[in-house]
């Protein structure tokens, strides 16, 4: 695993819903090493600290990487302001991301609001072998479906309230698909009531399953231990990193 | 080109610059992004005696330029440094300095035991982690138990010994006095500052620790007068610490007193600071005639 920092060119940004942008940077060799899962740790100006981005889209051959963001808080409301021409200090790859299996095998994805982009490449991954099971508040939050089903992936589309797809959370869209469906893994990347359920549904299934967690973060790389998560490894809970473990992890020995 | 090398408490740095504790690991992360040979030296993770959890999650919030942590010492303990990260480690070119974080006196001095014989170069006694129960910044807020320490752990090592202190005290020029009379041979200052942040929707606060230590460039100032101060009291060196993240900030540590110095939360913003600092130093003590940077060192003239 290797990653670098540097300054590197916004090709292109866009506003995908209310408050949720995406960007592609120019940045070969961080595309190059890119896997699905895994982050950049941007730097925010005036601001100690990075914030980790998930990577939402992956082209080695263009050498560039796609990111997508919801305004949070002060950071992820100065990177909205980013336009296309605009350097960007990002560091990365990083991170340890989603197992890829061989693309025949049968890949449900289960993504939650922001939650959705990084699971995009898992998806390219496993083409028309994959169903995306993807959660938003409402019509207006709703990212990313088109190209979910360019990838070759099915949509279950679920909306809390109704307004676009199913009315209803992303956990019971899964398990009704689970009845007639065995997927041979399962990732997901959402809330922690969701990724917990999700666990649990799969558990119950016996497919395994890979979650993607999140946790404030400093270094990025794994050296100061800031983003600890609780991990049951050979039967003991200890506390890995999010950045350098993680951020996917078994879903089976993730301690919520 | 200036000459960075310095001489510091018998123990000779090629510059002045040592990412510190806590913000580096045992240089493994940031050794994929340049060679370690750069660095004047690496003060590596706090360490007790056996391998510890640390605290629970979350453990970092950002404040206005700076930030809270509440790691809370999560380490691999003593054994693992000496047998799984030391001998690859000392074998970089660069200062080692094991940073002993024991929780308590017998515990420090077991462990500078278990260093003696190793390739350590230097020890960093930590009595100023305010994130442990035991120990850590309880050792670093009495005269009395400053000197305690340092006197027990002087007597159990033949390395250099530089003691670090807490900011959170109401005289660490007191402190600092306490370690020099009990033998220690350095100090370095300043630890981070108890802090605290609240999320006024949840009413909890962000850290799980409920307080951590506040770092980055918000502290700076109170770590160049802090050294300032001590560099005036005690005779043994300081090495400078608290919010550097330029080159400029390092001169003036330097010229505060410190004869080296550390950079800690810089890191998290900008992985390839230490050697950028390196090099801006370089570069300022040329463009001003500076020969050697040692001669900066204490240069400050007070009102």
């Amino acid at each position: 695993m290797s990653y670098q920092q540097g300054l590197f060119p916004v090709l292109s940004k866009g506003n995908l819903a209310k408050n949720i942008f995406d960007a592609v940077i120019y940045c070969p060799a961080i595309a190059q090493e890119a896997r699905p899962g895994q982050f950049v740790h941007i730097r925010i100006p005036s601001h100690i600290l990075r914030r980790p981005i998930s990577i939402a889209g992956i082209d080695a051959a263009a050498g560039t990487i796609r990111i997508i963001y919801e305004i949070r808080g002060e950071g992820t409301k100065i990177l909205a302001d980013i336009k296309a021409g605009d350097m960007m200090d990002v560091l990365g790859p990083l991170g340890h991301g989603y197992t890829m299996q061989e693309p025949e095998k049968k890949c449900v994805v289960v993504g939650g609001g922001i939650g959705v982009p990084p699971l995009l490449p898992v998806a390219r991954h496993y083409g028309h072998h994959t169903t995306a099971v993807l959660g938003f508040r409402s019509a207006q939050a709703a990212i990313l479906e088109n190209d979910f089903e360019k990838a070759g992936a099915s949509v279950v589309l679920c909306t809390d309230d109704g307004s676009m797809g199913r009315k209803g959370f992303v956990t019971s869209a899964l398990e009704e698909l689970l009845q007639s469906d065995t997927p041979d893994i399962i990732c997901a990347c959402g809330p922690t009531i969701m990724l917990k359920k999700v666990v649990e549904i799969a558990q119950r299934y016996g497919i395994p399953s890979e979650i993607s967690l999140e946790e404030r973060m400093a270094c990025g790389v794994g050296a100061c231990l800031g983003c600890a998560c609780k991990i049951n490894r050979d039967g003991k809970e200890i506390f890995l990193h999010v950045c350098k473990d993680g951020p996917v992890f078994s879903g089976e020995e993730v301690v919520f | 080109m200036a000459d960075l090398q310095v001489n510091f408490a018998g123990v000779s740095f090629k510059n002045p610059v040592v990412p510190a504790s806590g913000a580096f690991g045992f240089g493994r992360e940031y050794e994929k992004l340049y060679p370690l040979s750069a660095l004047g030296g690496i003060s590596v993770k706090g360490m007790t005696l056996n391998p510890k959890d640390g605290n629970p999650p979350p453990r970092i919030a950002e404040t206005p330029m700076g930030m809270l942590n509440s790691v809370g010492l999560q380490n691999p303990g003593i054994d693992a440094f000496l047998e799984k990260e030391l001998p690859e480690l000392s074998q970089k070119g660069t200062v080692i300095i094991a940073n002993v974080a024991g929780s308590t006196v017998e515990d420090c001095v077991e462990m500078v035991r278990k260093i003696e014989g190793s390739a350590v170069d230097m020890i960093e006694l930590n009595i100023s982690c305010p994130n442990v129960k035991q120990g850590g910044a309880a050792f670093g807020t009495s005269c009395e138990s400053a000197a305690g320490i340092t006197a027990a752990v002087r007597k159990a090592t033949t390395k250099p010994l530089m003691v670090k202190l807490s900011p959170n005290v109401t005289s660490i020029t007191d402190i600092a006095k306490a370690v020099e009379a009990a033998g220690a041979d350095a100090v370095s200052l300043i630890n981070t500052l108890l802090g605290m942040r609240i999320d006024i929707q949840s009413r909890r606060p962000i850290l799980k620790n409920n307080v951590g230590g506040m770092s980055g460039p918000a502290v700076f100032p109170i770590a160049v007068r802090m050294v300032w101060q001590v560099a005036n009291a005690v005779k043994i060196p300081v090495m400078g610490m608290g919010g550097i993240s330029t080159a400029e900030d390092a001169i003036e540590m330097m010229m505060a007193g410190a004869s080296a110095i550390q950079v800690g939360a810089a890191i998290f913003t900008d992985p390839y600071a230490p050697v950028r600092i390196i090099e801006g130093m370089n570069q300022w003590l040329d463009e001003h005639g500076v020969l050697s940077v040692s001669d900066i060192v204490g240069t400050v003239q007070p009102w």
